[in-house]
């Protein structure tokens, strides 16, 4: 156990302070004390993806980074994904081909493929696939889910949006 | 997918659940937050099997932070085991070791603090003194004279062993032109659900109760609590308003339940325990089947199944949870889609030093499997038969249903052969074979791989009582109640948590479908355990069957009670009354109608509107029980288990690269028949999560022990769970058979994917391996297990 230290950590835009041991996880951190329960516990150990969140932008395991590696950085979650009552472009297209069941990976797996279609508006199948590899499932065999991402992404080509629900930092 | 007379049964509506999950507001246990909650981490024997020769935590509880700490002392002076599912008196289990470890990573030692990390940080100061004993982790060795004993006031490694004969099985092998024989290993994997298993439980002292949340599948948990802790079940509500992040019948929690629930009687505040990934996976009494079995298929010169006989050891592990049981689920469907006139069905639970053996979907369905399509491409292999032409030529043909099998069990209905011929359609088969000709020409190891399986669906687990004669359970019920308010507006009621299978969404369109409303406008709710809903949790493909008939019969009472309520007002007869777009009329269409709110308001404010001798209120419950159940198996073994069967064909399509063992998915193909789709998009989902789970189980996962039984399979990096990469795009086609046990043709369907596809995968391997002489009988097919069989297949 070691010295609680002061973090403050945008969370999907809003700063989050907390007093927290040096040991304590970037995960522990949103679930904990920010209150985020939305990003899941899976493994622990880097290998599953439920944990998945962007930190400055980039696709981070939130278990194997502590929270005061995150202090005054920028956090987003799947909480930060609709805009009030409207969903993302992501959440319609894997709610319409139900491209998950337990829904425990479900947030992970949002953030990757967000993270995709943020460095690849155009993704084929197996890049799909590839980009989603580190992110584990176990209800869905993972079909729906391909099929969802790559219909958000040519809904979101078609709108000409960006992916971005990301606060700007 | 057509189907004209529903106008919401087997469409495509929004699966409500997955709002929640998709905007990060699924509630699993993990999420529940309870003011002054505490936390509990769990000491692990570093031993596979010791005696505990003292424990001490009298420093542990000084350290900051710690409220409580206890040892399985604590356990066996104020608690008792908790209940085994086979008859073993002289087997106890706690959720703590008290004098003894068996398997490594079991705890022997609690703390309680107030964060996991200061309660992980004091289990460092307890001391523990073992003396190790030599472990056990084959069951074949733990058999052995003079094998050392896990329980020796139980006096061997032997759980449980039994036999049955089901017709002239010894006849019938000597009058067979050919027998085919092989020993065949299933090794242990399971569900590994991402999310580990939780319990959050306190005490309620305002209602003078114990709340508890657990992430279980477990049917009757709080008899089992109330067991455990000599406290009457209607002081324990369990809640069922949680999201269980996935169990795939692993989820069970016998014992962290057991002591989550113990320790919050014991400091009378608020609690949790959430099992870490390693604890999890070493300790978490989560393991499926672990068996070796010997096979024998007796068969005619033109390829006729005549009789079966099997012998299975089933390696169930230190303790007996419901594990074991899994041995006689098969009974309810031993011959699989086939005509086998005979069978002899034996086998033994051995007790080693591992964590326990959980079910896992299926419930040892999918290891049985496995064994008779393992023997019919032998049979076909030796006898010079085409794989597919071998199975049809024994598939159960349409015409005989209802279908009696030789241990007792009625299939329902099926058209086996047309579900055959839409797989081999959907693969384009002759294009296959040729295409694989043309590549093995050219050096490449393609193989297509075929089985069949039967799903059986609805769960009747009479089939305990062929194990535990004391486990007398005939009935296996569902409950639901429909409300109606004052304005008319619908709430249905169900007792069991989420994990998955979006019930809520099927519950939804049954009252749409009976009350003539859209689906989004009915309420669901989940009720907890003191809500006087009688369920058993979704185990055994049962609840579009059974969650659906307890729905609609609950609609239904309610819509004969508002048509009495009509009629009456209307001056007619109830039967001339019928109800349809909301309104209830006369049949003949004539005079004025009640609307649907009308009537409801009647029922809960207008007595004078009333047949007097009516209850007031809208509210029914209605109880589904298994059709065809009610009974335990005769002398002779034989039993009506589940009530319908639901069937799959699959063919993989595999390339092996003989210098690696790689395995790569070409395609794969599955045809699927589970009566009439409640909603195609929920029963895709579910046959392929199964199909992932199964590539999983051919492939990949296995709980690796070491010889003295050090558990080698902590982390997702040694157990290695498949992703989108190794999962292919997978081609379904549906046949619909209607379930005659269901108003809308429904069978079960959430675990035929993987019943079928460890199966059809050891089938494509095999054949791509075949001109290399490779024979798959052991599951997973590792890179490394196939290098060897390519070199044993080079010696020969
Ligand atoms: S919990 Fe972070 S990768 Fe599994
Ligand atoms: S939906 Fe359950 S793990 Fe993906």
């Amino acid at each position: 156990m070691g010295k609680e230290r002061l973090v403050t950590i945008r969370v999907n835009g809003q700063p989050v302070e907390a007093q927290v041991e040096p040991r304590r996880s970037l995960l522990d951190f949103l679930r904990e004390d920010a209150g985020l329960t939305g990003t899941h516990t899976g493994c622990e150990h880097g290998i599953c993806g439920t944990c998945t969140v962007l930190v400055d932008g980039e696709a981070v395991r939130s278990c194997l980074m502590l929270a005061v590696q995150a202090n005054g950085r920028d956090v987003f979650t799947v909480e930060g994904l609709a805009r009030g009552e409207k969903l993302h472009p992501l959440q319609e297209s894997f709610w319409k081909h139900h491209a998950l069941q337990c829904g425990y990976c479900t947030p992970g797996m949002l953030i990757a493929a967000y993270d995709l279609l943020k460095r690849n508006p155009s993704p084929t199948e197996a890049q799909v696939r590839d980009a989603l590899a580190g992110n584990i499932c176990r209800c869905t065999g993972y079909v729906q889910i391909v099929e969802g991402v790559l219909e958000a992404a040519a809904n979101l080509r078609e709108k000409a949006e960006t992916p971005h629900g990301e606060p700007s930092v | 997918m057509a189907n004209p007379p529903y106008k919401w049964i087997s469409q495509r509506v929004r699966v409500r659940e997955d709002r929640r999950f998709l905007t990060g507001q699924g509630r699993y246990v993990g999420d529940i937050r309870l003011a002054g909650m505490l936390e509990v981490a769990v000491l692990a024997s570093p031993y596979a099997h010791a005696l505990i020769k003292s424990i001490d935590v009298e420093d542990a509880i000084k350290q900051p932070g710690v409220v409580l700490a206890i040892t399985g002392a604590d356990l066996a002076r104020d608690t008792d085991p908790i209940p085994q599912f086979l008859d073993l008196p002289r087997v106890r289990w706690y959720s703590l070791a008290t004098d003894r470890v068996r398997f490594a990573g079991e705890g022997v030692a609690a703390v309680v603090a107030t964060s996991r990390a200061a309660a992980e940080d004091a289990l460092d100061f307890i001391k523990v003194e073992y003396e190790p004993l030599p472990a056990l982790a084959d069951p074949e060795a733990a058999m052995a004279p003079g094998a050392p004993v896990l329980h020796p006031d139980h006096g061997s490694n032997i759980a449980w062993q039994g036999a049955w004969t089901w017709g002239d099985v010894d006849g019938d092998f000597r009058r067979a032109d050919r027998v085919v024989k092989t020993r065949l290993r299933w090794s242990r994997h399971s569900g590994v659900p991402l999310e580990t298993f939780g319990t959050v439980a306190a005490w309620n002292s305002r209602l003078e109760l114990l709340d508890v949340w657990a992430s279980h599948q477990a049917p009757a948990l709080s008899a089992q609590i109330s067991t455990v802790l000599r406290f009457p079940s209607n002081r324990i509500r369990i809640h069922a308003d949680l999201d269980v992040g996935g169990s795939y019948g692993a989820k069970r929690g016998q014992k962290q339940i057991a002591l989550t629930t113990y320790l919050a009687m014991r400091t009378r505040r608020p609690l949790r325990y959430l099992e870490d990934r390693l604890e999890n996976m070493a300790a978490g009494d989560g393991h499926g089947p672990d068996r070796v079995f010997d096979a024998e298929l007796a068969l005619s010169r033109t390829g006729e199944c005549l009789s079966l006989r099997l012998h299975t050891v089933d390696d169930v592990g230190a303790y007996v949870g419901r594990g074991p049981l899994q041995i006689a689920k098969c009974i309810t469907a031993i011959v699989g889609p086939y005509r086998i006139g005979s069978v002899r069905y034996s086998g033994l639970a051995v007790m080693t030093n591992k964590t326990n053996q959980n079910p896992y979907r299926g419930f040892g369905q999918s290891p049985h499997n496995f064994v008779l399509e393992r023997l019919m491409d032998m049979a076909a292999t030796e006898l010079g038969l085409d794989r597919v032409e071998i199975r049809r030529r024994n598939l159960i043909p349409p015409e005989a249903f209802p279908y009696l099998i030789p241990s007792g069990s009625r299939y329902d209905s099926g058209d086996y052969p047309a579900v055959l011929d839409k797989a081999l359609a959907l693969a384009a088969y002759p294009n296959l074979l040729r295409f694989q000709a043309e590549a093995r020409s050219q050096g490449r190891c393609i193989g297509i791989g075929i089985a069949a399986c039967i799903e059986p669906s609805g769960a009747n687990t009479a089939f305990f009582a062929l194990m535990n004669p004391k486990h007398k359970t005939s009935l296996v019920p569902e409950g639901a109640r429909v409300g109606v308010d004052s304005r008319g507006k619908i709430t249905v009621a169900i007792g069991f948590a989420s994990t998955g299978q979006s019930h809520e969404t099927m519950v939804s369109q049954v009252i749409a479908e009976v009350m003539d409303i859209a689906p989004e406008e009915v309420a669901v709710i989940r009720a907890d355990s003191l809500a006087g809903i009688p369920s058993v949790p979704p185990t055994g493909s049962r609840m579009s069957l059974m969650l659906s008939g307890a729905v609609l019969g609950a609609a239904q009472k309610i819509l004969a009670k508002m048509k009495r309520i009509a009629a009456h007002n209307l001056g007619v007869d109830p039967e001339t009354v019928e109800y349809a777009g909301g309104v209830f009329r006369r049949k003949d269409g004539s005079g004025a109608g009640l609307a649907f709110a009308e009537v409801a308001l009647i029922a809960h404010t207008r007595k004078h509107q009333m047949p007097p001798d009516m209850e007031g209120g809208l509210s029914e419950l209605y109880v589904m029980e298994v059709p065809g159940g009610g009974h335990l198996p005769d002398v002779a073994g034989r039993m009506q288990s589940y009530p319908a069967y639901t069937f799959s064909v699959h063919i993989p399509v595999v390339e092996v690269n003989p210098r690696t063992g790689e395995v790569r998915f070409l395609d794969y193909f599955a045809a699927h028949d589970c009566g009439t789709p409640i909603h195609p998009d929920i029963v895709e989902g579910m046959v392929y999560g199964g199909i992932a789970q199964g590539i999983g189980a051919a492939l990949f996962e296995k709980f690796v022990y070491a010889e003295d039984g050090q558990f080698l399979s902590s982390t997702f990096m040694d157990y290695l769970l498949p992703s989108a990469n190794e999962i292919p795009p997978i081609k379904m086609v549906e046949h619909v058979t209607p379930g005659p046990h269901h108003p809308f043709g429904a069978k079960g369907t959430a675990e035929g994917g993987y019943l079928t596809a460890p199966a059809a995968v050891a089938s494509a391997v095999e054949d791509a391996l075949s001109p290399l002489g490779v024979r798959v009988t052991e599951l997973p097919m590792t890179p490394a297990l196939l290098l060897a069989l390519i070199g044993n297949g080079r010696r020969r």
